[in-house]
């Protein structure tokens, strides 16, 4: 049978969840292209406050990543948008001057922000808060503006408003009515809140109507009906959302405030479907995921054909997501004449309980310190569950009665987990026995709880720790880089990439790391991270580790040894003069000879570094660091009789086209000249072993702690292609390993398979050499700079004595 | 009996680089100075309370905490302790700082 056509405009939450809903039922009955405005996969629109607030990063609210896409063979048009649809020949047309054809056409364009009608909202400065783009405007806005004004006191404000302080502005709400969150919370329960949000910095403007934005292209304040004014570098409109329904109305699909649509979400004109925060239904337009979901299993089914159940329409409840702020609300809010409240106010623990009553069913919860009770009691609501005989006892229980919270053991098998997505307890418990589901993200990809808005992840973490048990924490752990931040290596280097970070202190302010200054782990790590993503990137000589702050090896009696540099292990009488003779000035007390070919002086002051260095005139051999150690080499064609190639000269060369290079750990390279091998290029991470015609490369090896036989990479003719293979090797090695990761361990854990197939790619090589050449670029002999520069000597190199007389 | 107090001059603040130990020896005494990013200056006796020893001074300084550059564990700069899970104590100095001058007080 022939796939029908199946077109979606809008990537965002209810629309991709609807394709989810219909490949859960039948993979193969669509051909699906989606068209998506925003240049992104389908991420969590609800968790940019948690980004926003440093509580989330970019990969992580990625919901459907473009490999699902390819995976399902989902057609997705990404950063492009739907311009016109004509109904009658069923065709989509894009900004792109794409035309697609439909059998099915699901509108799923979501809201915009509201942008209030007054002067000077075009000014540059002025943005709503919807998308990734708006959240990314707000954290550059950060680094370079202090005032930031929010426009509105709703959910939306406040997570906004919440999220700028953290990234250090100055923050001022502005609301128009005389308590914030009006829709949500009562007088009482606002108070509490603004009290909460005041102490974490953010200021109100209470009952403030905005007239004017000031300010000639960027915006530079606003202007109140009352005639006051303030200033502004930011305006963030947050005065609520309006649906997206221009394409629709334009198109002739028929729009009241959204797109009107039946209990099967089917517009009047036939084919064509309406989900999400665009559609109308039974006069109700929805702004929080839950019900849209409920709507894209509803629509799913009926697509495929099964219309057996009805969207009649939800009742929602809302949090907000500011961290320190526990609250919720539902139903009605404010009594009257037909109501009956049950409130406890405790201004002691700063909690606030109200429900609200019409014949004996809760209408209306607000729940503020404390929401424990907020899924029980909701339940009771949406279930119209007669209470008159639990009534009271409802807030005040002893401790050690409370019958549900995060006291999962207890917690009825219906009772529901996740609001969002309405997920029970019992369903995720039996996913996680019948899938052998480990960790919250499995529970999220098997079961959809915990994917939107988040909040009920510790409740699923309890659950499933309850469930296994003990196997939990085995398995729950990620690598982090460092005690310092909840971010592995991997996403950190994603992180820094994404959100265009050039320093360490700019690192540790964006992604919230736990300590002032970072550790030993992490400082240095980013510090190369930064060198690796940045040629241009000027080192941070404080955030090394001792040896390579000093360019030299600290001994454990706090004096360090000297190593010049003596390329491919080849050197003159003239160095060797001048060894000696500092060996003499300086009393050294050891003279010896390394494995990697060179000479070593054991036992000197760390006063008398740039001294010895001036008196070597030889640069230095980088003993001590993590970057290209040595080339050993054997003598080759020049003397050996055995040698086929001149193993000194390719060596001396690699040497020095590659020292000083940043890399995650220390490199060792050899050069042979016959397969005798006498350089053992077979344990050096790179090893080059000459043969009739050519040279062959060896990757991977190792002669230390984890020893390993390297891998052979390649074979190539000429002395030009071993540079052009090992220099792209190299690059690649500094782009993909984990700090500290030597090339044996990363060679395996990558594959060399996989890093044959990138070093074949004749362009691949090219940008790899170009980047590596443009970071060598950036080094200098450290000793001579320490010999040149009277402030490196005073900074690093110095020890005061003074006498004194301490009687 | 008496105590006498004896300030030692031993940098100008100008002079102290943030975040880079220096060594100083007064008398008998081996001293880490470290200048803070918060201003603040902080001297430890210079030597590492592992059992293998070695300097502190060129250990890297995080907020009010130095790394032994040697055994990698982190010590209080304000009084000295040396933080989970290893376990010692380091000597600390009163550092005065008057104006630009900074001294050691014995
Ligand atoms: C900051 C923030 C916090 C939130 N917090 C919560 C919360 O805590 N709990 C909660 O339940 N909800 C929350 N929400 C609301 C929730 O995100 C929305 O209800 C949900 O995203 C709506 O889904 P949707 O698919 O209808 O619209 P969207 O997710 O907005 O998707 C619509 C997509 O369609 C695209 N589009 C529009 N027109 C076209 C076109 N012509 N061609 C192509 N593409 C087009 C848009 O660019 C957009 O990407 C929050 C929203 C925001 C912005
Ligand atoms: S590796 Fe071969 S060429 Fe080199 S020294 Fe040994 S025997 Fe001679």
């Amino acid at each position: 049978m022939e796939k029908r056509k199946l077109v979606m405009v809008g990537n965002g939450m209810a629309g991709v969840r609807t394709i989810e809903e219909i490949l859960k039922i039948n993979k193969d009955l669509f051909d699906i292209t989606i068209f998506g405005k925003e240049p992104y996969p389908n991420y969590n629109r609800i968790q940019l406050s948690n980004v926003l607030q440093g509580e989330a990063t970019w990969d992580e609210i990625i919901m459907n990543g473009w490999n699902w896409y390819k995976d399902h063979h989902i057609q997705l048009h990404a950063g492009e948008s739907v311009i016109k649809i004509d109904v009658e020949q069923k065709r989509v047309y894009s900004d792109r001057g794409r035309v697609v054809e439909y059998d099915e056409l699901i509108l799923a364009t979501g809201s915009l922000p509201f942008i209030l009608p007054i002067p000077g909202v075009d000014k540059q400065g002025v943005i709503g808060f919807r998308d990734i783009q708006d959240c990314k405007t707000m954290i550059e806005a950060a680094k370079h503006y202090k005032k930031a004004v929010v426009i509105g006191a709703g959910l939306l404000g406040l997570e906004a408003a919440s999220g700028l302080v953290k990234l250090g502005m100055q923050v001022d709400v502005v609301h128009l009515m005389s308590h914030i969150m009006e829709k949500q919370l009562d007088a009482t329960a606002a108070q509490m809140l603004q009290k909460e949000l005041e102490a974490q910095g953010i200021n109100f403007l209470l009952e403030k109507e905005t007239v004017a934005i000031l300010g000639d292209e960027c915006v530079k304040g606003l202007r109140f009906k009352d005639g006051t004014e303030i200033e502004a570098d930011l305006v963030v409109m947050a005065a609520g959302i309006v649906p997206n329904v221009r394409l629709a109305k334009e198109s002739g699909i028929y729009v009241n405030r959204g797109i009107i649509v039946n209990d099967y979400l089917e517009t009047n004109i036939p084919n064509v479907y309406a989900v999400g925060e665009c559609t109308e239904h039974r006069e109700i337009v929805y702004g929080l995921v839950a019900p849209l979901y409920e709507q894209a299993k509803v629509l799913a089914e009926n697509l495929c054909g099964i219309r057996e159940k009805r969207y009649e329409g939800s009742v929602v409840g809302t949090q907000l997501k500011v961290s320190g702020v526990d609250l919720f609300s539902a139903g009605e809010i404010y009594e009257n004449q037909t109501t009956k409240a049950i409130k406890v106010h405790n201004e002691w623990n700063g909690v606030y309980k109200k429900v609200l009553i019409r014949d004996r069913r809760i209408v209306g919860i607000v729940l503020y310190g404390d929401t424990k009770d907020s899924t029980r009691l909701f339940r009771m609501m949406t279930q119209k569950q007669d209470i008159s005989d639990m009534a009271e006892i409802v807030f005040l229980q002893a401790p050690g009665q409370e019958a549900s919270g995060n006291n999962v053991a207890a917690m009825p098998d219906d009772e529901v987990i996740c609001g969002c997505n309405g997920v029970t307890k019992g369903t995720i418990a039996s996913a996680i026995q019948t899938h052998n589901l480990t960790t919250v993200e499995q529970v999220g990809a098997c079961t959809n709880a915990g994917r939107s808005c988040g909040r009920c992840k510790s409740l699923i973490a309890h659950l499933l720790e309850h469930t296994l048990g003990d196997a939990f924490y085995q398995t729950a752990q990620k690598e982090t880089l460092c005690a310092c931040t909840d971010l592995s290596s991997g996403e950190l280097v994603a992180e820094i990439r994404e959100k265009g970070l050039t320093s360490i202190k700019e690192i540790m302010n964006v992604l919230g790391w736990k300590t002032e200054e970072g550790c030993s782990k992490c400082r240095p790590a980013l510090n190369y991270f930064l060198g690796v993503l940045y040629p241009e990137y000027e080192d941070d000589r404080d955030s090394r580790l001792v040896n390579e702050k000093m360019h030299a090896n600290i001994q454990k009696d706090g004096t360090y040894s000297v190593v010049p540099r003596m390329y491919g292990g080849v050197t003159t009488a003239s160095d060797l003069r001048k060894i000696a003779d500092v060996a003499e000035k300086y009393n050294v007390p050891l003279v010896k000879l390394t494995g990697g070919q060179r000479i070593a002086l054991f036992g000197i002051k760390k006063e008398d570094l740039p001294n010895v260095w001036a008196d070597l005139e030889i640069p230095s051999g980088y003993a001590y660091g993590k970057t290209l150690r040595t080339v050993k080499t054997c003598v080759g064609a020049q003397f050996c009789r055995y040698g086929t190639q001149d193993s000194m000269s390719l060596g001396i060369e690699l040497e020095k086209r590659f020292e000083r290079l940043d890399t995650p750990n220390k490199v060792k390279m050899g050069v042979s000249a016959c397969p005798r091998n006498c350089a053992e290029a077979g344990i050096k991470d790179v090893g080059i072993v000459g043969v009739d015609g050519g040279w062959e490369i060896y990757v991977g090896g190792n002669g230390g702690t984890d020893l390993r036989a390297a891998d052979l990479l390649c074979k190539v003719k000429t002395e030009e292609e071993v540079f052009d293979i090992v220099g792209a090797y190299l690059q690649y090695y500094r782009e993909t390993a984990k700090y500290l990761e030597r090339t044996s361990k990363w060679i395996e854990r990558v594959g060399l398979d996989h890093v044959k197939e990138v070093l074949c790619d004749e362009e691949k090589r090219k940008e790899l050499n170009e980047r590596l050449y443009r970071t060598l670029a950036r080094y200098e002999d450290p000793w001579k700079k320490a010999i040149e520069d009277e402030t490196i000597r005073h900074r690093y190199y110095t020890k005061r004595s003074i006498v004194v007389n301490t009687k | 009996m008496n105590k006498t107090v004896t300030r030692v001059l031993v940098a100008k603040y100008d002079e102290l680089p943030v975040r880079v130990g220096q060594a100083i020896k007064i008398g008998e005494h081996e001293i880490a100075l470290f200048r803070l990013s918060n201003g603040d200056v902080r001297a430890l006796e210079n030597k590492s309370p592992h059992p293998k020893g070695g300097v502190l001074s060129e250990g890297l300084v995080s907020g009010e905490y130095v790394f032994c550059p040697l055994y990698d564990w982190k010590i209080s700069l304000i009084d000295g302790k040396v933080q989970e899970p290893d376990q010692g104590q380091v000597k600390t100095y009163q550092v005065e700082i008057d104006g630009d001058h900074v001294y050691i007080v014995f």
